[in-house]
């Protein structure tokens, strides 16, 4: 089994080295055949490694592995170590799955861009550093793959470097989330402070072996401070405004790490940890309340955004606050089904916004396309499928997890009603402006300029299967849980129960009273009804009378230019820390530090010092002898005067 | 023997004085044999005989010369007065004053109520000091033969008018 | 008989006043001279410690300061002539080229 596991591990490192060394000189065939069979290589071990473990006597206990000793120093020991159980056999399916669709879609989408090599070469390397991030077994070897998705992310959202817009939007990612990764710094250095050690197993086994109640103030703060790393990575309030510029990137980048991997890591992070939260109810508290504002708020943004895939950035967005909602409320298990089902078609809907680009020439404006379902047949199709699991449909993979963390939101041990309203009218703000996507883009009449008309066509096989795949996928992924109401067993819970239950039970602690509504029935009939609503004001204002949107922009134009930009909160971050940084650093720090006191000061003042010392010492030697002849007198008196002085 | 003593020491005192009081330097090289003169009588009250007359010989007798030679042959004259060393005009009579103090206080501490040991009769003569030459200090003589010897040419060459 | 303190005070005073004399003056032939002075002080402080301890090694060492004296004092006189000769100025403040 381990040997499995790193042989899951090592083709995309392999990969990106080889394509990152030899693949200037290499031809295009052979740099895919590298790269998709690295991530095909990664794919196959990981499902093997799902199978050797389902089949494996130990489980559902994890299966750890200590390869070798990484880190020993003092007290602290943090081996390269992998952690096995049925958390990570989802992440692990889930991550490599996606990403092998993904890379197969690449050959074709990245064929006639420049650097066909360094985008393999990152592509693996990310695929790397996501496998290692949730396969770790301590917090530090986490951090290493937390760290290098930050990284790969970085390169692949300032791939066309060369373009300024790219180039400041991958800065912005990492310097966004660097904030949130302190966070997650100080949370791990607290969390060994508290218990001497960062193995999941160890540390862990500790926090569960603790009375309820026990420890609240520290697990809060370790909570808190492990949320704020999420809260960077994953785009939440506050530090979500990297990820709508993130779409500077190539496209296939945008559905692999900004919609279905990277991305999802800090509900990882949240759902690892689950008994630190077990043990600090109002942290996961702030997690929910984030989540679940978070989700309405950038569902707002996304109704009026007129970029295609800005609209799915914000999108993105909003369907991890509804991940995080579900950790939030203690329904750790819905939170991770709704990020699997959210990869496959998330992914499916930034391919399919890609394969739009592709035959458009770049084009993503939404208002200049239309009427594309007659010419992409196969595109159409997919995102319509795509765009009915997010919104919910019942049938489809997205209406069962949305439908657990509302359920969850609503009983969950630390469910609070108001939660649930907000998410179900979030769920129906989802459904139209998924469906005004649908609408502006594939149906009415053709708004394209004359020469795309002819120009457009549907897309090669090597972009649209991967597109078939993952639309097969958004449609059954969810059948792994039928909720009760269909008198399913919610499988999906029950299979995860080993990884949470503990925490689960820690949690009902604090909740004794949990809401009982309506009963979920009833909860899921409201959620439809708030979708259904969504989809039939899509339809009246955009297919029917499609001067209504613009007459409702101008009517209520300060609601409407609110939201069109973006609530104006990049401006106010502006003003708020980028300037004022920028200017601290110039004036103060440039200015006084260095130049004034360490050059000024340190280096010149020294020197000059000397060379007034200097020359002030040198004019004891003036050549003239009686001067000289008074020194000798008077270091003779001095030194007589010293030694005859009576002690 | 003490008022002798007292009496030459008051001498070249004032001698002294005069050598470095003086204007004009063939008056300070006059001055200075004077004192030549009465540390020679000194000697002799010391037991010191032959010092004594070495000192007068050698001294005063060829080594004044030399400087009475060299003023008359240079036309030293009359001096104005100058000052070019700030140290030397403010610290040196304050140092100078500070030094003899310090001097005679160690001495008065070291030996009290002057006392002298009478360490019986000093034979000093030249058979005595010659012993002492060229038995325990043969090796200080011949390297003062090779001095005088370097001293000889190097006066010779520096003075010379062409080189 | 003769106090040795009363020996070493005027061996101190010929010193110092030599010393005065080289701070002061400012004919180097003169200033030569307070040298020769400073030396014999010392003499004198020799022989007296001489006497004082019975021992004539004191003797020696005056007998070879005399002599080192007199070649000093030719190499000297030496060089004050060809000085002299150069700068055509026996006063000591103009000899201040080794300066800094």
């Amino acid at each position: 089994m381990e040997t499995l596991l790193i042989l899951m591990l090592l083709p995309p490192l392999a990969g990106a080295a080889v394509n990152g060394v030899l693949g200037r000189r290499l031809p295009q065939a052979a740099i895919s055949l590298i790269g998709c069979g690295a991530a095909g290589f990664s794919m196959l071990f990981a499902l093997l490694c799902a199978w050797t473990y389902s089949i494996s006597a130990a489980q559902p206990a994890p299966f750890i592995h200590s390869y070798f000793t990484w880190i020993e120093a003092g007290s602290l020991r943090a081996d390269y170590a992998l952690y096995y159980d049925r958390l990570t056999l989802v992440m692990t399916v889930t991550v490599t799955v996606v990403a092998f669709l993904i890379h197969l879609y690449s050959r074709g989408y990245m064929q006639h861009e420049g650097g066909y090599y360094r985008f393999f070469t990152y592509l693996n390397l990310f695929l790397f550093m996501m496998l290692t991030l949730v396969t770790a077994a301590n917090y530090p070897l986490m951090f290493v793959g937390w760290e290098g998705v930050g990284l790969c992310s970085y390169l692949l959202i300032g791939f066309y470097f060369r373009r300024p817009a790219a180039a400041d939007a991958g800065k912005k990612a990492f310097i966004v989330t660097r904030i949130g990764d302190a966070g997650f710094a100080v949370g791990v250095a607290l969390l060994f402070w508290t218990f001497g050690s960062l193995n999941f197993q160890e540390t862990f086994g500790r926090i569960i072996a603790l009375p309820a109640g026990e420890m609240q103030g520290t697990m809060t703060a370790v909570g808190l401070l492990l949320f704020l790393g999420a809260v960077g990575k994953s785009a939440q309030i506050p530090l979500y405004v990297w990820l709508p510029d993130a779409m500077e990137g190539p496209t296939p980048v945008s559905a692999l790490i900004h919609a279905a991997t990277m991305v999802t890591a800090g509900v990882y992070l949240v759902a690892r940890s689950s008994p630190i939260y077990s043990h600090a109810p109002q942290a996961l508290q702030v997690v929910a309340v984030i989540g679940c504002v978070t989700a309405f708020f950038a569902a707002t943004i996304a109704l009026t955004q007129n970029d295609l895939k800005r609209m799915l950035a914000y999108s993105t967005i909003s369907q991890l606050g509804y991940m995080f909602i579900g950790c939030g409320v203690g329904a750790f298990a819905a939170g991770i089904f709704h990020l699997m089902t959210h990869a496959c078609f998330k992914s499916l809907l930034f391919l399919a916004a890609g394969s739009v680009m592709h035959a458009l020439d770049g084009e993503l404006d939404m208002r200049k396309m239309g009427g594309l379902r007659r010419k992409m047949k196969t595109t159409f199709l997919t995102f319509f499928i795509a765009t009915l699991a997010i919104s919910g449909v019942p049938g489809l993979s997205g209406f069962f997890s949305k439908d657990e963390i509302l359920a969850g939101a609503y009983e969950g041990p630390l469910g609070q009603p108001w939660l649930y309203w907000l998410g179900a009218f979030t769920a129906g703000l989802t459904a139209l402006y998924m469906f005004r996507g649908l609408f502006l883009t594939f149906f009415g009449k053709s708004r394209l300029t004359p020469d795309l008309e002819h120009h457009v066509h549907e897309s090669g096989s090597k972009m649209t299967v991967p597109l078939l795949v993952l639309a097969l996928f958004s449609i059954v992924a969810g059948d792994v849980s039928w909720p009760k109401a269909f008198g399913g067993s919610e499988s999906f819970d029950r299979y995860l129960e080993p990884v949470f239950k503990p925490s689960e039970d820690s949690l009902r602690a604090f909740a004794p009273s949990a809401a009982h509504g309506p009963g979920s029935d009833a909860l899921m009939i409201f959620a439809l009804l708030f979708a259904g609503l969504g989809i039939l004001v899509a339809y009246w204002f955009y297919l029917r009378s499609t001067r209504l949107p613009a007459l409702l922009a101008e009517r209520f134009s300060l609601l409407y230019n609110t939201l069109l930009h973006k609530y104006y909160v990049d401006e106010f971050y502006d003003w708020l820390i980028v300037r004022p940084l920028r200017v601290g650093s110039e004036k103060l720090l440039w200015q006084e530090c260095d130049v004034g006191a360490i050059d000024g000061v340190m280096v010149n003042g020294t020197a000059k010092l000397v060379d007034d010392a200097g020359g002030f010492l040198r004019r004891i030697q003036s050549g003239n002898i009686r001067s000289y002849a008074s020194w000798v007198l008077l270091g003779a008196t001095v030194w007589l005067a010293y030694v005859l002085w009576p002690r | 023997m003490l008022i002798l003593f007292y009496v030459c020491a008051v001498l070249a005192v004032l001698a002294a004085l005069s050598v470095v009081a003086q204007r004009t330097p063939i008056y300070s090289a006059l001055s200075l044999i004077v004192v030549l003169c009465a540390l020679a009588v000194v000697y002799l009250l010391l037991d010191a005989e032959f010092i004594a007359v070495i000192q007068v010989i050698v001294y005063a007798g060829a080594i004044m010369v030399l400087f009475v030679y060299v003023i008359m042959l240079l036309n030293a004259g009359r001096e104005e007065p100058s000052q070019r060393s700030r140290m030397a005009r403010w610290l040196g009579a304050p140092l100078l004053a500070a030094f003899l103090v310090e001097i005679l206080i160690a001495v008065w501490n070291q030996f009290p109520a002057g006392n002298s040991r009478p360490a019986g009769v000093l034979n000093a003569g030249p058979a005595a000091i010659g012993h002492l030459l060229f038995r325990n200090y043969v090796l200080p003589f011949e390297a003062t033969s090779i001095l005088i010897l370097v001293a000889i040419m190097g006066a010779v060459v520096l003075a010379k008018r062409e080189f | 008989m003769i106090p040795i303190a009363h020996v070493l005070a005027l061996s101190v005073a010929l010193f110092v006043i030599g010393a005065a004399g080289f701070v002061f003056r400012k004919n180097i032939i003169t200033v030569f001279m307070c040298i020769e002075l400073m030396l014999n002080a010392v003499n004198l402080a020799f022989i007296g410690f001489s006497r004082y301890l019975g021992n004539l090694d004191g003797h020696l060492f005056v007998f070879f300061v005399i002599v080192v004296a007199a070649a000093e004092a030719s190499v000297g006189l030496a060089i004050i002539i060809a000085l002299n000769r150069n700068r055509d100025s026996l006063n000591i403040d103009d000899l201040d080229s080794m300066k800094m």
